[in-house]
């Protein structure tokens, strides 16, 4: 089976160790995680995990229904690229004279739509967002005129689909809920 | 509800009250010694059993559970008190047995500073537990204890951790209890499909050679009878797993015995035969598959299971029914139609012949040498009462118990599954006749793995619970050594062992012993091990080169057996 990149979402609650927790599925399978971002949710008190990682379908299955079977993982999804919108974001540093000497930067920046968020006697400050591979063509063609750190953050994703699987899964559980307290009541 | 204003080690135990506890195994220790001065003052309601050893404690809880039904319970303290309950840990979570282990941690204003017995237990635990929860004030204790026996028990059971600092232990708090119900993130027993019990009960109306697969899943779901019903009703056969035999208990005439490696001729190669093959509560071990290349390829699979982790995690369904099997099995019962399938249950029998001639019966009734494993097992298991639980250690002598005792009665066995610890089955035994003082507790173990945790000698000495132990001693650390015979050209690499004299350690624990070296002898020993109260150490010599017969050598196909004769 062909290994492709996956990207697969969690939801947990906002408890201690949760990255620990599902971190050590993936060192199970030997799988290398290519990148993660961690934040909250638009959910008050869910966190969302948006980790990456090349495999084959049927391996992501079983990773994430093993994250899942944590307990304090609500849910936990896996899309291929293209059931998903993503972006990355990506901070380049250049010498400002390399800035000042080569008019090919500006052409570059307008080229790949990057934006200069800082720039002082020393260092200019780029930032562009967009995909992996667009992001690391800018810093080929900056590179060409020394660039002095480049950073990329891991990816961030929102889903194509038109149904939002995890507040369904949040309604359907606060029903579970009400039914458990009230059959405990009895 | 009013709340009262107590320690921290006080709303631990009250907690534990509430969860109606009333056995703790454990050993104290400078970061739990305040829970175990408040159980001082609750010895009347709380049991405390001192093992000699962490590992001791924990699979002792484990041996309780297995019996009883209800979570273990464990105390220890940080650092090498909570490392070394790690492996009963392990094999809790490989077996989905329900234990709550409290370990005391470093006071949290000591935590990462490397401070004096400090271990991260919650990093260490996490893989090998349900859920790991580290406690730093006395306020959280209600709410982590109540959530702990609610994950411990609840949908497929395992192993719970909680890490309770010192200074949460001793500082004040307002208790008041409140049992958890729910957890949003766990749903612990998935809504049954009724497309998917539909589908299951058509394949299973359309199969001419259905066979069914027993796993510990019904045992855990108290579905004993249901799964009877099930099986009668469409006339199937089946095999069991390991921890699924006692599912079974007492002789039911479509259970055709065991699964896997050293299982019984017919469930294995029937497993390649069978058109639908039904998983009932078990999770496609490699011990039961062999391999997974060739498993059951010509059958449709049903796979009911609680877990739906264990969905297509070893092998691909064609129908999968997620839900706690005593709901499950009922509702596919319910749309079964009554039916025979007498030619396929009987074509069982020329291999329980075969099997019969060519292994068991010279493993149970030889005529001349030395005294067999089989053949203690067999004796034994005719002289035990019928509600005896047979516990065993790791290896040949698991295997062996495992083939030749007949388990009769629910709740039967304590053995470790999945993880196959060794010394697993001296303090499991001793927490088995704890749990279950009316019950008989018959422990099968070996010369090896007796030593790994012998000083349990020291508690059954101290708080007497009855265990029948039977040492089968063949010199040798004999699953290994089988191995080496049959896959390394005979080369005895560590596994040759000098033992002492395992009756007089007994007698210096003051547990009566003997030991049978003759064929002649046997008999009358086993008749002592029974008529003396309380616990006998009973060790016999066989047969150095046992073997454990048939055997479908590892990652070979299911129906690969080889008999050694």
């Amino acid at each position: 089976m062909e290994k492709i990149v996956y990207t697969i979402t969690v939801y947990t609650e906002n408890m201690v160790g949760l990255l620990n927790q599902i971190a050590i599925i993936f060192t199970r399978r030997h799988l290398n995680i290519e990148s993660l971002t961690v934040s909250k949710s638009s959910l008050p008190g869910i966190h969302k995990f948006t980790i990456t990682v090349e495999s084959t379908e049927d391996l992501i299955i079983k990773v994430v229904r093993q994250i899942e079977k944590r307990i304090d993982v609500l849910k936990a999804f896996h899309y291929t690229d293209d059931e998903i919108i993503f972006d990355e974001v990506a901070l380049y540093k250049i010498p400002t004279d390399s800035l000042l000497d080569n008019p090919e930067i500006e052409t570059l920046m307008r080229t790949y739509n990057a934006r200069i968020v800082e720039v002082n006697r020393n260092f200019a400050a780029i930032e562009m967002s967009g995909s992996a591979d667009v992001i690391q063509s800018l810093f080929d063609e900056l590179n060409k005129f020394k660039v002095l750190q480049f950073v990329r953050s891991g990816r961030v994703a929102i889903t194509r689909s038109t149904q939002e699987r995890l507040s369904n899964f949040l309604a359907e559980m606060e029903e579970k809920r009400i039914k458990a307290m009230k059959a405990c009541e009895k | 509800m009013e709340s009262i204003r107590i320690k921290g080690a006080e709303a631990l135990l009250r907690a534990l009250l509430e969860e109606k506890v009333d056995t703790v195994f454990g050993y104290p220790g400078g970061s739990i010694i305040t829970v175990f001065d408040a159980l001082y003052s609750f010895r009347d309601s709380i049991r405390q059993i001192l093992t000699r050893h962490e590992q001791g404690a924990v699979h002792a809880a484990q041996g309780f559970a297995r019996v009883t039904g209800e979570p273990g319970v464990v105390f220890v303290t940080s650092g090498p008190g909570a490392t070394n309950v790690i492996t009963g840990l392990a094999d809790a979570m490989l077996d989905s047995t329900p234990l709550v282990v409290i370990a005391g941690q470093v006071s949290s204003p000591l935590l990462g500073s490397d401070a004096f017995q400090e271990t991260d237990v919650v990093g260490i635990s996490l893989p090998v537990s349900k859920w790991s929860y580290q406690v730093r004030t006395a306020a959280e204790i209600p709410w982590a204890v109540a959530r702990a026996f609610y994950i411990a028990r609840e949908g497929r059971p395992g192993p719970v951790v909680l890490d309770i600092t010192k200074d949460a232990q001793n500082e004040m708090t307002d208790y008041v209890y409140e049992k958890c119900q729910f957890i949003r993130s766990y749903q612990p027993n998935p809504d049954l499909d009724q497309t998917a019990v539909e589908e299951a009960a058509a394949l299973i109306n359309g199969a001419k050679r259905p066979f069914a697969l027993v796993g510990q899943g019904v045992i855990l779901g108290e579905a004993e009878e249901a799964l009877k019903a099930f099986l009668t009703k469409a006339d199937i056969p089946a095999g069991a797993t390991l921890l699924g035999l006692p599912a079974v208990a007492g002789g039911f005439p479509l259970m055709k015995g065991m699964l896997g490696m050293h299982g019984n001729v017919g469930p294995n190669r029937k497993t390649a035969e069978c058109d639908v093959l039904i998983a009932i509560g078990m999770r496609f071990d490699d011990r039961v598959t062999g391999d997974l290349k060739t498993y059951a390829k010509q059958a449709k699979i049903i796979h009911f299971d609680i877990d739906p982790a264990e969905i297509e995690k070893n092998v691909k369904v064609d129908v999968a029914v997620l839900a706690n099997v005593k709901e499950s099995l009922p509702a596919v019962t319910a749309l079964l139609k009554e039916a025979s399938h007498k030619d396929w249950v009987d074509s069982f029998k020329e291999h329980e012949d075969e099997e019969w001639q060519r292994v068991i019966e010279p493993e149970i009734h030889p005529t001349a040498g030395p005294i067999t494993m089989g053949e203690v097992i067999n004796m034994v298991s005719e002289k035990a009462a019928a509600n005896a639980v047979l516990a065993t250690d790791v290896g040949q002598n698991q295997m062996m118990a495992c083939r030749y005792f007949k388990l009769q009665s629910n709740r039967s066995l304590v053995t470790s599954g999945g993880l196959g610890t060794m010394g697993f089955g001296l303090p499991a035994a001793i927490g088995a006749a704890i749990g279950a003082p009316e019950r008989e507790v018959c422990l099968f173990t070996g010369d090896g793995g007796i030593q790994m945790t012998i000083q349990e000698l020291g508690t059954i000495m101290e708080y007497k619970p009855a265990v029948k132990i039977i040492i089968l001693n063949n010199k040798f650390l004999g699953m290994v050594r089988q191995w080496q015979e049959l896959f390394f050209r005979e080369r005895y690499s560590s596994t040759i062992l000098q033992n002492p004299d395992f009756p007089m350690i007994a007698a210096a624990y003051g547990i009566p012993g003997r030991k049978v070296v003759k064929r002649e002898g046997l008999a009358e020993a086993i008749d002592e091990l029974f008529a003396t109260k309380g616990s006998f150490l009973l060790e016999v010599e066989v047969e150095e080169n046992g073997m454990v017969y048939p055997m479908i050598p590892a990652g070979t196909n299911v129906d690969n057996l080889i008999f050694g004769d």
